[in-house]
């Protein structure tokens, strides 16, 4: 009971402070663009091309900070598969699904891959993007593997895909270090804005993150699935 | 009513929640749902500082285009960034929980008396 | 912003606090990882209201999709009520 009382205490002290701090320097919506904001607004599409400036931030700008992000979902993904290594096999009564289940799922399954497809293809036009993209695949296979019995991808083809997707990534990132002296340098023709082959090398990078995202996280749920 | 109140007050409530709950979790699994409920509320001020009173989202279907009244962009990046770190985190979190319920049987933090020192 | 749209958000905050009272008084798991992804289907609306699509989009697809069957296949391991 003490340790609620102190809990609340303490939890409702930091919740006053920052509400405080934040309304007196913060006001909502009154902030006017400046600064690297207004620059990647004004000038984001002339020089990358992308149309979704968030995309040419993420990948771009800010390029080397979503490779460590990669890096770090990487580390995530093998920390897990090496935690749940080994795991002793218990066979259970697994409940059976039924035919409506199968049926759906097996004709919804490749839709829900061409809708990730597309997300990914078109990240620099429109919202989502590679990590979204690669999520959505993983949710389809996150289907397959709660409505079908016999569903199980290749463990090897699942490791090969995203270590040859990462390996692509460091390959695009050194191409623009040879090519204009900067790594992950726009190095790729920029053509009319709005179109789906514009903006140079944003749509190769976001399609080799939805593949790498997809499958990590497909493994993810392949690990926490055979425990 | 004040737009401002609505968007901070609910983020600062999520995450004084968040805190709370992972305090005073008794399950494992609980006591990570408060670190979720944290990195959401996060997320959600961050977004709020960068909104901008009649924004737009900062996505120009025509080009060239008018760069009046748009939302901050940069915020937008770093949290898409920060939400898939999160569900790293989270997931290596639930690895950790269960091999602790294998290897010890239990996942309440009040039996779990080999974690004390 | 619209006041409407206020409305709308005032309501579903109303909603965003009645789940995160759940998550913390709940003793069934299921339940709570359910509010979970209430909580963070909400939230990424708040998303798109603030004008923020990109993150709304992986919002709905992280925090609603992915994390709740992550955390459903490790409550399966760890027991679904809190008591043991």
């Amino acid at each position: 009971m003490i340790r609620k009382i102190v809990a609340f205490i303490f939890a409702f002290y930091f919740g006053f402070i920052l509400y405080s701090f934040i309304y007196t320097h913060f006001p909502f919506g009154e902030r006017p663009l400046k600064g690297v904001a207004a620059h990647y607004v004004e000038k984001g599409v002339q020089e990358e091309g992308a149309t979704n400036i968030v995309t040419s931030i993420v990948t771009l700008y800010r390029g080397f900070d979503t490779l460590g992000e990669v890096t770090v979902l990487f580390l995530a993904a093998t920390g897990l598969g090496l935690l749940l290594a080994g795991w002793k096999e218990e066979e259970k009564e697994k409940p059976e699904p039924t035919l409506i289940m199968e049926t759906t799922t097996k004709y919804l399954f490749p839709l829900v891959l061409l809708f990730g497809s597309y997300i990914f293809i078109h990240g620099h036009l429109t919202p989502g993007g590679g990590f979204p993209a690669g999520v959505v695949i993983a949710t389809g296979y996150f289907m397959m593997f709660i409505a079908q019995k016999e569903f199980k991808p290749s463990e090897y083809l699942l490791s090969a895909t995203e270590s040859f997707a990462g390996t692509l990534y460091v390959i695009t990132g050194l191409l623009g270090l040879a090519l204009a002296f900067s790594f992950l340098a726009n190095v790729a023709p920029l053509g009319v804005p709005n179109t789906v082959f514009s903006a140079g090398i944003i749509p190769i990078i976001y399609i080799i993150i939805g593949f790498k995202v997809g499958s990590e996280m497909t493994g993810i749920l392949q690990h926490m699935k055979e425990v | 009513m004040n737009a401002g109140h609505l968007f901070y007050g609910s983020s600062v409530f999520l995450m004084v929640m968040g805190v709370f709950i992972a305090l005073t979790g008794k399950h494992l699994i609980k006591i990570l749902l408060g670190i979720d409920l944290f990195d959401v509320g996060l997320n959600l001020l961050i977004i709020s500082f960068g909104y901008v009173n009649g924004g737009t989202a900062p996505i120009f279907s025509r080009y060239p285009h008018v760069f009046k009244n748009v939302v901050d962009p940069v915020p937008q990046a770093l949290v898409l960034t920060a939400i898939v770190i999160g569900v790293a985190e989270i997931a290596m979190g639930l690895a950790i929980v269960m091999r602790i319920k294998e290897k010890f049987g239990t996942c309440n933090i009040s039996k779990l008396k080999e974690l004390k020192w | 912003m619209h006041s409407l749209i206020l409305f709308m958000v005032l309501g579903l905050s109303l909603v965003l606090v009645v789940a995160t009272l759940v998550i913390w008084l709940s003793k069934d798991l299921l339940v709570a990882i359910l509010a979970s992804a209430i909580v963070s289907l909400i939230a990424s609306i708040f998303f798109l209201v603030l004008q923020a699509p990109d993150v709304a989009i992986t919002e709905a697809a992280i925090g609603a999709g992915l994390t709740t069957g992550i955390l459903l296949y490790a409550m399966k391991i760890a027991g679904r009520y809190e008591d043991d």
